[in-house]
């Protein structure tokens, strides 16, 4: 017999006691945990994204559509930037005040050619604010899992408050599973040496997000 | 099986052994003390918290109860997306099938994120002998790999080195294994992760096979989920031509949705964030980014016996956090290495006698390896009643009986003469001699004393088995133990 006709031969004389249930499992288990955490407003729960952001060490900045391009030339020429990685489809005026130059990652490039990249600049796909998490699907305005994996700094630019939901649980409810996504929560760290948190290890090691929202900034709620 | 790690002592001795190692104790003690205190506080941010354990058992026991539906839909959802799956029954088979996998890549090296199953199943060392050299690249799987060394903790298997050491086994070995420590390397955290960075960062680029474990599998979408805090798991999972998945049985849950639990209950429980900081999750294969193979070996290596056991089949639900570890009197007195297995700790005690089976010696004391103080049940995410299950084992070690091994039904016998009885008083010496191991789980003890009436807990179980035993006092476990030396002096209370 292979060994899958074994396997599932055990798992089924293993659970041949288990009394026959068939209630749907969409009834099966009790979900009375909650939806989000606490009661906020919108401009809240932004803030309580940008603080949550901050808390693991993310570097925020807030700004508006018009002024996020000087923001984006000054974060970039701040850090010395020569290369900046641009996923096929970022918003052209993103970068329209930026002097660094563009590379694009095409499917032949090597992972060591991103090596050489400076920086890394993408859009996202939802931001989760009780957690402090960026979530990117791979969208043409964020590019495949590894450019925003091997440039040692990544800014991420999340739209405000349209992107940004409560929880877990929300954030899940807009994700695609069958797109590969990467959660982000700060940027990489390690405790294996004492417990002591080290920032940045194998992935970035500056993760730079900037929240924007779409008024000018004297008309933004928050 | 492999995975015994061979001429292992039995836990008591083990135990004995780490107990009068200082510095172990020392950096273990800090440790687990630093996760626990943190872990409280993360715990405490989400008031569902019960709610959200609840739910995370019921998800798990359903998934547990309809098992072969689930394995058979994730199967299907993982081939519809592009990936193939494989099954392996035990160890040797499941490493055979990596092993025939890589070499039909035609590479000799892969980059292996830190995975539990694979480490059961001893999978570095079978690639080895197959001329396949596999590198961790966890940093404490690095430190543990470099340094010769078997890991002590689910978490932070390296908690049992401090700075100074690591920074000898930096410097000594990773010239062994490709790029050299740098010149004058100091002991502070920073510039050794600094090292582990740069002597990977060379491994990764040119990686051309990845492996991995997974935490969780969705059965409707075929979604493989890897939580993760350095970035190691995403060079692996992403850079790769070829990605192999070894992941146990029971790590399918059946819904996208079902991760909203454990997504928040896992990184509060194990490193006690909100959130962990990097999450991956993959579907079969995508064009053009990451890997463009993909294969996934369903492992069963005892999990299907654990499953046939009505009290044991619980141990299933474990999603490895390791609070179990950090809050464990008895785990932080004896080190990770006393309980012969890559899961130590409470959860190793129940895990490793059922994957392995009860019959060495090492596995007939592992149920002994606690003072069923219950604060392991009090902070498992997933409700798992470890001291129940310790104290069936006990039975099962002491009084033989009905069990299931490698899909058969057979009968143990009691342990041989005595021999369970003298495991069981040696494992009491030990414990009982370091009062300071169990007070901090005494005030918890009156959780256990539903155990108490019928069979005495803890390591006098076997002694109960055959002689008849006063009612349980309400006093301390550990005061009894110490008034009557074990029962053997008249109860005179
Ligand atoms: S038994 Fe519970 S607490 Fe221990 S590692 Fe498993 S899930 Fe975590």
């Amino acid at each position: 017999m292979s060994s899958r006709g074994v396997i599932l031969g055990r798992v089924r004389r293993a659970i041949a006691d288990v009394r026959q249930d068939d209630t749907p499992y969409g009834q099966a288990i009790d979900r009375s945990y909650l939806r989000e955490h606490g009661a906020r407003s919108v401009a809240e729960t932004v803030d309580l994204l940008a603080e949550n952001l901050a808390d693991y060490r993310a570097v925020v900045h807030r700004t508006t559509d018009d002024e996020l391009s000087e923001l984006l030339m000054r974060l970039l020429a701040e850090r010395g930037t020569r290369t900046v990685l641009v996923p096929p489809e970022l918003p052209s005026h993103w970068l329209k005040a930026v002097d660094a130059t563009r590379v694009h990652d095409r499917a032949q490039s090597t992972p060591a050619e991103l090596d050489r990249v400076d920086s890394v600049v993408t859009a996202c796909a939802v931001a989760i604010a009780e957690t402090g998490t960026i979530v990117l699907d791979g969208g043409p305005d964020q590019g495949r899992r590894r450019v925003t994996l091997v440039p040692d700094h990544h800014i991420c630019v999340v739209h405000v408050p349209d992107q940004v939901v409560s929880s877990v649980p929300q954030a899940l409810e807009r994700l695609d599973p069958t797109r590969p996504l990467t959660w982000i929560s700060g940027p990489s760290a390690t405790s294996d040496i004492e417990l002591d948190r080290v920032e940045g290890v194998h992935g970035p090691r500056t993760l730079e997000v900037v929240l924007v929202s779409g008024q000018p900034r004297a008309e933004a709620t928050s | 099986m492999s995975g015994t790690f061979v001429g292992m002592p039995a836990f008591p001795e083990a135990a004995h052994e780490a107990v009068h190692n200082a510095t172990l104790r020392g950096n273990l003690r800090h440790a687990t003390h630093t996760i626990r205190a943190k872990r409280a506080k993360a715990v405490a941010e989400v008031s569902d918290w019960a709610a959200l354990r609840e739910a995370g058992k019921q998800i798990k026991d359903h998934t547990l109860r309809h098992l072969d539906r689930y394995l058979v839909q994730l199967e299907e959802s993982v081939t519809t997306a592009g990936g193939t799956v494989h099954w392996a029954a035990d160890a040797d088979e499941a490493n055979r099938i990596v092993a025939d996998l890589v070499k039909a890549t035609g590479e000799t090296e892969v980059v292996k994120v830190k995975s539990m199953a694979t480490q059961e199943i001893g999978l570095n060392e079978a690639l080895l002998e197959e001329g396949i050299h596999a590198y961790e690249t966890d940093l404490a799987e690095l430190i543990v790999q470099l340094g010769k060394d078997r890991p002590s903790h689910i978490l932070v298997p390296a908690i049992h080195r401090n700075r100074g050491e690591i920074r000898d086994i930096f410097a000594r070995e990773m010239s062994e294994w490709g790029r050299p420590a740098p010149e004058g390397l100091t002991d502070t955290p920073a510039e050794l992760a600094e090292a582990a960075r740069l002597h990977l960062r060379e491994k990764f680029l040119r990686a051309k096979v990845g492996i991995s474990g997974a935490n969780f599998m969705v059965a409707e979408t075929g979604t493989l989920v890897v939580v993760e805090s350095e970035g190691n798991g995403r060079m692996c999972l992403t850079l790769p031509e070829t990605l192999i998945s070894v992941v146990g049985i029971e790590k399918i849950v059946p819904t996208w949705q079902d991760l909203e639990v454990f997504l928040q209950t896992l990184p509060r429980s194990s490193t006690a964030e909100r959130m962990n900081p990097y999450t991956s999750t993959w579907t079969g294969t995508t064009d053009e980014d990451g890997p463009q193979t993909f294969h996934l070996v369903l492992l069963d290596n005892g999990r299907t016996d654990t499953l046939a056991d009505e009290v044991g089949r619980q141990a299933l639900r474990c999603i490895r956090c390791s609070a179990c570890l950090n809050v464990c009197p008895v785990y932080e007195r004896a080190g990770g290495h006393a309980y012969g297995s890559v899961y130590p700790g409470p959860i190793g005690a129940i895990l490793s006698p059922q994957l392995r089976g009860t019959q060495s010696e090492i596995d007939a004391s592992l149920p002994y390896a606690s003072s069923l103080c219950g604060a392991c049940y009090e902070v498992c995410p997933v409700a798992i009643d470890i001291p129940e299950v310790l104290v069936h084992l006990r039975e099962r070690v002491a009084e033989g009986g009905l069990t299931t091994r490698d899909g058969n039904k057979v009968v143990l016998k009691p342990a041989k003469g005595h021999a369970a009885e003298r495991a069981a008083m040696r494992a009491a010496r030990w414990a009982f001699s370091h009062p300071g191991a169990l007070r901090t789980g005494q005030r918890l003890a009156s959780r256990t004393r539903r155990f108490h009436p019928r069979t005495l807990p803890g390591p006098g179980r076997a002694w109960s088995a055959s002689r008849d035993l006063p009612a349980m006092p309400a006093e301390p476990f550990r005061d009894w133990w110490q008034r009557t030396q074990g029962g053997r002096k008249a109860d005179s209370k």
